[in-house]
């Protein structure tokens, strides 16, 4: 079992929902990426969502496409960010790390290449945002192959025939994106969402997450009634941006409030 | 050589094309591909793009011999593909036209488009406006800069026009967040994209929409020579003016197809925008082909005189035409592109665009080589109006 099915697994026996974190690597120093990291463990964090630094962003809103370019101004690609994982696991050995980013970089290093350093330094997962499943046999083999999950996204418009192909590939858990819109947009219906987790369950036993505009520990608790996990990201990377060396205590502090909000609700589940 | 009848059903030509997006926007794409798969053979559309075409772009256009400068230059013959003769002034608008009558028939109320040297941006604007649709253009900041007139046209038209000020501030990142407004606005948006790039089945609706230009050039040849040309010649940027004159001559195999990559200040200088030339397969904005990347598999900021040439990658489809031996791709420097951008002014009194001018500028390169008989066929893509602060800025003259 990886470690992201293990941890899945704990929490539903616990009947608690998966808090995931996202920050990208490298933002706003390469040297607090991985105190980051440890910081957000001790405050709650379940698997850890390390964003992969990329010159063009396609998925992403205005708050991550900056941090991206921070981390790209001092040097951070996708070797590096291996690396920063590799240190990381020298100090936990249990916390799933999840990346999260695009093709060209993978595909620049080679995918069985990277397969292997991504096995090595201890990576449990990938989403790669602009890898369908139909472009993605090769990828999903290499890394199925070294134990690494291939984390898909399901989205408000993937009619229903696509969700099964989707299902059938992927593995570890679901993403699913809350709205029609890229990461740290605002526009999501909770009622849409509940409906949709609902669907997706019916279909997969796979753990469902939900990510995209979870904007306050408010509404991570509104998910959380529902979903198995809930993904922040773009709130978490304002908060680096605007602590810039404070950011270790500071992002602690405010993922414990949304550790404290998704832990206080009744799920129905 | 054999029939030729790529992409494939997933949109691939060879190992390039294909489909790399967000899953968000799958659905959007998989509809407007079997939308376009019915459009492209339904006679009524293809009846009234063609009325559109012949009225309100002004086609069929001309074909015209190069004389004086074919003489000054000595060697083989050089005629003129006159898409600078077209409405707004480039052939860009042979594919609005159609990609809006598309945008029509699928109910859509609004739409985008990236644009580099605002010449996509206006062809967008201009049928946006005759349609009655809101038609929002990205621009990379430093593209408005380089390109205010085009801006201006396009406000007059009614778009809104929103600078891009992410990443290296150009066409790359202007398509970035044209894909970005299109993720949102999935439900009632149409993206227009200008080339003959990004995920199926945008490279070959583009191509199919710009081949427009290679169908007239085979009939207007036969009429004017007697046959056809020897060799083909056309600037490739993401690619869309050259793909539409190849296209038709592919099966030709007679027929010498020749893609000019912008060399900006050289090849070894670093700066430049040749992506078959230089750079290497990967993946970006929907599809893989060639790239300028560095060893991270980063995206490289491109230069080129010409805004329009100013891109780090290819239309997929000149990816495998050039792996396959089919087309040839070379580059041309600014300062090569400059000359000759002059030597039409003064010899034939047509101003040409900076893009068509790299085109020129390999036939000047290539015409005295060959014999007097032979025929180079350039398609002049677009006109040199919106280029003059450039020119004018390198000759030291501030307009």
């Amino acid at each position: 079992m990886s470690r992201i099915s293990g941890v899945f697994a704990l929490l539903r026996a616990q009947k608690r929902c998966a808090l995931i974190p996202y920050i990208t690597a490298g933002d706003p120093d390469p040297e607090l990426t991985v105190p980051l990291m440890h910081a957000l463990v001790d405050a709650g964090a379940d698997i850890i969502e390390l964003g992969v630094p990329f010159s063009d962003p396609m998925a992403d809103g205005p708050i991550i496409q900056r941090a991206g370019e921070r981390a790209l101004a001092q040097g951070v690609g996708l070797r590096h960010v291996l690396q920063l994982v590799q240190t990381f696991r020298k100090n936990d050995k249990t916390t799933p790390v999840v990346l999260m980013g695009y093709a060209n970089p993978i595909e620049a290093l080679g995918i069985e290449a990277f397969a292997s350093l991504a096995s090595g330094a201890g990576v449990d997962g990938v989403i790669t945002v602009d890898y369908p499943p139909e472009e993605a046999g090769q990828f999903i083999q290499a890394v199925k192959r070294v134990g690494i999950d291939p984390v898909f996204l399901l989205s408000p418009t993937t009619p229903s025939e696509r969700c099964n192909l989707i299902l059938k590939q992927a593995s570890g858990f679901i993403y699913y994106v809350s709205l029609r819109g890229v990461t740290g947009a605002s526009n999501f219906d909770i009622e849409d969402v509940k409906t949709q987790i609902g669907i997706i369950r019916s279909r997969t036993e796979l753990p469902v997450g939900v990510g995209f505009g979870i904007r306050d520990p408010e509404a991570a608790a509104e998910v959380a009634v529902f979903a198995d996990a809930v993904i922040i990201g773009s709130r978490l990377v304002a908060e680096v941006e605007a602590a810039g060396k404070d950011s270790v205590r500071r992002l602690a502090e405010l993922l414990r409030k949304f550790r404290q909000a998704v832990d206080a609700v009744t799920r129905q589940v | 050589m054999q029939h030729y009848d790529l992409p494939d059903a997933s949109g691939h030509f060879g190992i390039y094309g294909g489909i790399f997006v967000a899953e968000t926007l799958m659905q959007a794409l998989e509809r407007l591909r079997s939308e376009y798969a019915f459009y492209r053979n339904d006679p009524e559309f293809m009846a009234e793009l063609a009325f559109d075409l012949k009225h309100y772009v002004g086609r069929p256009s001309p074909i015209y011999p190069a004389t004086r400068w074919s003489d000054h230059l000595g060697g083989a013959r050089i005629y003129l593909k006159r898409e600078d003769l077209n409405h707004t002034g480039a052939h860009k608008i042979n594919n609005t036209v159609g990609q809006a009558l598309l945008a029509k028939r699928l109910g859509k109320s609004r739409i985008i488009a990236e644009t580099g040297a605002g010449q996509h941006g206006v062809a967008s604007a201009t049928v946006a406006a005759r349609l009655g649709l809101e038609c929002v253009v990205y621009m990379g900041a430093e593209d408005i800069k380089r390109q205010e007139s085009n801006v201006y046209r396009m406000r007059l038209l009614g778009a809104t026009v929103v600078p891009v000020t992410s990443g290296s501030r150009t066409l790359k990142d202007a398509l970035n967040e044209a894909m970005r407004d299109w993720v949102a606005n999935v439900d009632q948006t149409f993206y227009i994209i200008g080339t003959v790039a990004g995920p199926h089945p945008y490279p070959m609706m583009v191509r199919d929409f710009q081949a427009v230009i290679g169908k007239e050039s085979k009939i207007q040849m036969q009429e004017l020579v007697g046959r056809q040309p020897d060799v083909l010649i056309a600037c490739v940027g993401g690619g869309s003016n050259a793909m539409g004159l190849f296209y038709p001559y592919i099966e030709n195999e007679s027929v010498r197809l020749v893609g000019v990559e912008a060399g900006g200040e050289g090849i070894d200088s670093g700066r430049h925008a040749a992506s078959i030339s230089a750079g290497r397969p990967g993946v970006l904005h929907g599809n893989r082909t060639y790239l300028m990347q560095d060893e991270e598999g980063q995206i490289i900021e491109t230069h080129s005189i010409s805004a329009g040439l100013d891109y780090p990658g290819v239309g997929p489809e000149h990816a495998w035409l050039h792996d396959i031996g089919r087309a040839e791709y070379v580059t041309v420097t600014d300062d090569e592109a400059l000359a000759a951008f002059h030597a039409l002014c003064q010899f034939e009194g047509i101003i040409p665009a900076l893009e068509s001018s790299h085109a020129l500028a390999y036939a000047a390169r290539l015409a005295p080589m060959m014999s007097r008989d032979k025929i180079l066929l350039v398609n002049l893509s677009g006109r040199g109006d919106k280029d003059m602060a450039t020119v004018a800025a390198r000759s030291g003259i501030k307009l």
